[in-house]
């Protein structure tokens, strides 16, 4: 039993799992000790040791939180090092930004990063390798091949190990990372073939892999209270009833700052166990200061929407052409009000952190996607300096952009130096609910107009959404481009906002989770207007210039173009009126992350408005290059019905300026009876690697939306989609 | 209060409240990690467990009631005739994600297979009841498909 930390803390924990009693499990199937194959490794560079008997050990840079990087980022580097796979073995590695450069999870950005860098690295441990043979043959090292973890002399055919040669690279020439050669990706052997997570064998047999399975040597177990009004001071609390609880050691208020992703005021309640601490905490009957947000609820916000929508834009986010001249002279015109609620990332872990601070030294065990910011939070709130905080990262239970902030992190940090011991602290389900950076909810009001031969002739959009002026809330903002801006010759994109008291952030694509279901939907209602097929009337829209714009804001109309007719063929899309009567068709795409994505859903509403899911395609170009094929496929579906969620169940409502749904009752999830079938189709174009477990979420909601229309007239505009007005 | 629990074959003793969930007997008492916390209201399915070879969702399960039944964790599956046949189905389609719901997901399906050991697609949707917040539901099926040695489609 292992858990995945290094160093000393690795083998602290180790003996602390062995005495911990109870470990009564015996792995028929585990795996063998990677401490003792890996023994007597010498490191070629911060990425990569190789063991006298040929075992390869390569860092996993960033933050595993589900999306395949610890396997995927490794097999960039065991390509280029030309090893066998099975002789790898995958080490996470800590938050140490100086090795490892930028640790995070987020912005599907780990592929498009990391693809050229880490072959890199790769190639340079190869070639120091070949030239530790060159000089003991004392031949040139062009005159060596390697495969397979063995260096060759070509002429000769003599060979020799990697494990062999490793302990004789100390001294030999390394080249510069810039200039080294790769391989030609036509002999890839490891990237582009699917290969199962290296963690898959200690997840199936419930190995202790993740932040919340930490356990330290004498270490507590703790529960946070923090006020449902975010930032509310603590007024009283029966701190006495809660250090009467056997179990309970200390309970205490922490004063806390205002920085809604810092150290909030709460009440801490340290126990011998979980469970001792919570019921601590229910002996506290904490009562919270008035804090100004307290009104703030949904019900306001709507109202308040609707005001500035009807009201003069405060700002203008495009303004292409004369849109109100060209709404006059359209054929058909449609004006119509969008909008979706917050949204909880609600990832499988609920968040937790495990922190201990002695001798002035802060070390943390954290399921974070982003160690590298929490550790400087630490390091501010707690006044210790950067360098005496370690941050170890474990495999989180889901991220979706909910760990992007480090909240928990600090809490811990502060609860275990206060207790005077090491902490685990561990959120309910209901505390993650009530304390999350929300995606925020926005409001959209449309108007648009199609001209005789149904082309879009004018595009309006006054979104009124949260923030401060013309300074958006995090995450509440959307660009002057998204689609079908620069599509369209007459187009006004504008804004107004209104103030917030709720944390917002990222969720798994964010802005566009929210942005394609509007657009996407609003071009359904064009399409229909115009009398169109709205797929056919979604390629004409594209136009017949490939590429819009340039830079990061260009838009390859060709490469959407692309997705979009291979959508059209996988799913059958033109016989779809041969679907019975209540089951029909809907298709959306949507560009974001770099990558570009066209989606059918195939619904079927019953009479009592049940919507089914039958089947959903999804057509993705990422480039030229998918990095682990079974890898991707598993992060498109899993988008795709995530998506489902978004339309089908989830939102969270504001009143009296808390989260209202606490947990999975009233937050529901897509279950197994509900996830159709996701078919998926990659589509290889010749340009750059790029991301995917965020674009494949947008299109899905309009997809269904538009499918719900097609099969019953009714045109979904706000979220979760209410199933009651569609009965019949 | 010591209870007395026959864990994955051995008895192992707990000192805890009898309201304590088995849950978090087993994994702050026990050291048995594999049983994992996603709501605590019997909801989501990350907790489950057998007992006298039921899948039950342990958060909601005090300790008071388990009594002399066997207990079996995702710790034992390996020597269970057919919760190893479900671990190879699933390390074989690599189904997890992030792998959090795993555990409680080969619970549950090694527990349907025991009841059903060809299962159709409406005995999955009927007693798969775990959630997956990565959605990995196609492939969960497919695993229980290829455990039970019925065609899988991809
Ligand atoms: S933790 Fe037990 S059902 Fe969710
Ligand atoms: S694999 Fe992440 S919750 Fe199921």
């Amino acid at each position: 039993m292992t858990l995945e930390l290094t160093g000393a803390s690795r083998r602290e924990l180790l003996k602390a799992s062995v005495v911990g009693g109870g470990l009564v499990l015996s792995f028929s199937i585990a795996a063998k000790s990677e401490a003792a194959e890996t023994a007597g490794a010498q490191a070629l560079n911060a990425y990569v040791r190789v063991a006298p008997n040929g075992i390869v050990t390569i860092m996993a840079k960033n933050p595993e939180i589900g999306q395949g990087v610890k396997t995927s980022l490794p097999m960039m580097i065991a390509e280029e090092l030309d090893v066998a796979w099975e002789n790898v073995r995958i080490e996470q590695a800590d938050n140490d930004p100086k090795l490892f450069t930028r640790q995070f999870a987020g912005g599907s950005l780990a592929t498009p990063m990391n693809f050229d860098d880490l072959r890199r690295v790769g190639a340079v441990a190869r070639a120091m390798l070949v030239n530790a043979a060159a000089v003991a043959w004392n031949c040139p090292a062009g005159e060596c091949k390697t495969a397979a973890g063995q260096v060759i002399h070509v002429a000769t055919g003599r060979k020799a190990s990697y494990g062999s040669l490793a302990g004789q690279c100390a001294g030999v020439a390394a080249p510069d990372p810039k200039t080294v050669t790769l391989k030609d990706p036509k002999t890839y052997k490891i990237i582009g073939k699917s290969t199962p997570q290296y963690d898959t064998r200690k997840i199936v047999t419930g190995q202790p892999l993740f932040g919340i399975d930490v356990r330290v040597p004498g270490m507590l177990y703790a529960t946070y209270e923090k006020a449902p009004v975010f930032g509310a001071k603590v007024a009283s609390a029966n701190l006495d009833a809660a250090r009467a609880v056997k179990g309970v050691k200390k309970v205490f208020v922490v004063d806390g700052g205002t920085r809604l992703d810092g150290l909030l005021p709460g009440v801490a309640v340290v126990a011998d166990s979980w469970w001792a601490a919570r019921k601590g905490r229910n002996a506290l009957q904490t009562k919270w200061a008035d804090h100004p947000t307290s009104t703030q609820s949904t019900a306001g916000f709507d109202k308040r929407a609707a005001e500035l929508a009807a009201g003069a834009p405060q700002t203008s986010l495009r303004k292409d052409g004369d849109v109100d001249a060209a709404l006059k002279g359209a054929a058909k015109t449609v004006e119509a009000a969008y909008s979706y609620p917050f949204l909880a990332h609600a990832p499988m872990e609920p968040q937790n952190t495990t922190a201990s601070f002695k001798n002035g030294k802060m070390e943390i065990w954290a399921p974070s996607q982003n160690p590298e910011p929490g550790r400087q939070l630490v390091a501010s709130t707690l006044g210790i300096k950067a360098d005496d905080i370690t941050v170890h990262m474990t495999r989180c239970g889901g991220g979706f952009g909910r760990r992007l902030s480090n909240d928990y992190m600090v809490e811990a940090a502060w609860i275990a130096r206060e207790a005077g011991a090491p902490v685990k602290l561990l959120w309910t389900r209901e505390d993650d609910m009530h304390h999350d950076f929300y995606r925020p909810a926005g409001y959209h009001h449309f108007k648009g107009g199609v001209d005789a031969a149904g082309n879009v002739v004018a595009w309006q959009n006054h979104f009124v959404t949260f923030g401060e002026g013309e300074k958006v809330a995090a995450s509440a903002g959307m660009g002057g481009t998204e689609f079908p801006a620069r599509f369209v010759a007459n187009c006004r994109i504008d804004q107004s906002t209104m103030p917030l008291g709720v944390p917002t952030g990222p969720m798994r694509a964010p802005g566009s989770n929210a942005i394609a279901f509007v657009n996407q939907s609003f071009i359904d209602e064009l399409a229909h207007a115009a009398n169109a097929d709205p797929l056919a009337f979604r390629m004409k829209l594209l136009g017949e210039a490939p590429m819009v714009g340039t830079g990061p804001s260009g838009y390859n109309a060709g490469r959407m173009k692309g997705v979009l007719a291979a959508v059209e063929k996988m799913s059958g899309w033109a016989d779809r009126s041969k679907l019975p009567a209540g089951t029909a068709m809907g298709v959306a795409f949507h560009y974001s992350h770099a990558g570009y994505f066209a989606e059918v859903v195939q619904a079927t509403v019953a009479k009592t408005g049940g919507v089914k899911v039958d089947k959903v395609w999804v057509a993705a170009d990422v480039g030229r290059q998918i990095v682990n094929p079974a890898g991707a496929l598993n992060q498109v579906q899993g988008a795709a019905l995530e998506g489902l969620s978004h339309a089908l169940y989830q939102k969270i409502t504001i009143e009296n300026g808390a989260a209202k749904q606490s947990n999975f009752a009233d937050y529901p999830l897509l279950k197994m009876a509900a996830a159709p079938p996701v078919e998926v189709k990659f589509v290889i174009t010749d340009y750059p690697p790029t991301g995917l477990g965020e674009p494949a979420l947008p299109p899905v909601i309009p997809a269904l939306c538009n499918a719900i229309f097609a099969a019953t007239g009714k045109r979904i505009r706000s979220l979760p989609i209410d199933t009651k007005q569609l009965a019949t | 209060m010591a209870f007395k629990l026959n864990v994955n074959g051995k008895v192992l003793e707990a000192d805890v409240d009898p309201d304590t969930p088995l849950l978090w007997t087993l994994r702050d008492s026990l050291g048995i990690t594999g049983p994992k916390y996603g709501c605590g209201i019997g909801a989501c399915g990350a907790c489950t467990v057998h007992i006298d070879g039921k899948p039950t969702r342990s958060c909601v399960y005090p300790v008071s009631a388990v009594g002399a039944a066997k207990v079996t964790t995702i710790e034992a599956m390996a020597d269970h005739p057919i919760g190893k046949k479900v671990q190879a189905a699933w390390m074989d389609l690599d189904v997890a994600q992030c792998g959090y719901c795993q555990p409680g997901q080969i619970m549950a399906a090694t527990a349907l297979l025991a009841a059903k050991p060809k299962p159709t697609d409406a005995d999955i949707d009927q007693a798969m009841t775990n959630i997956c917040r990565c959605a990995t539901y196609t492939r969960i099926r497919a695993a229980i498909k290829q455990a039970s040695g019925q065609p899988v489609k991809a």
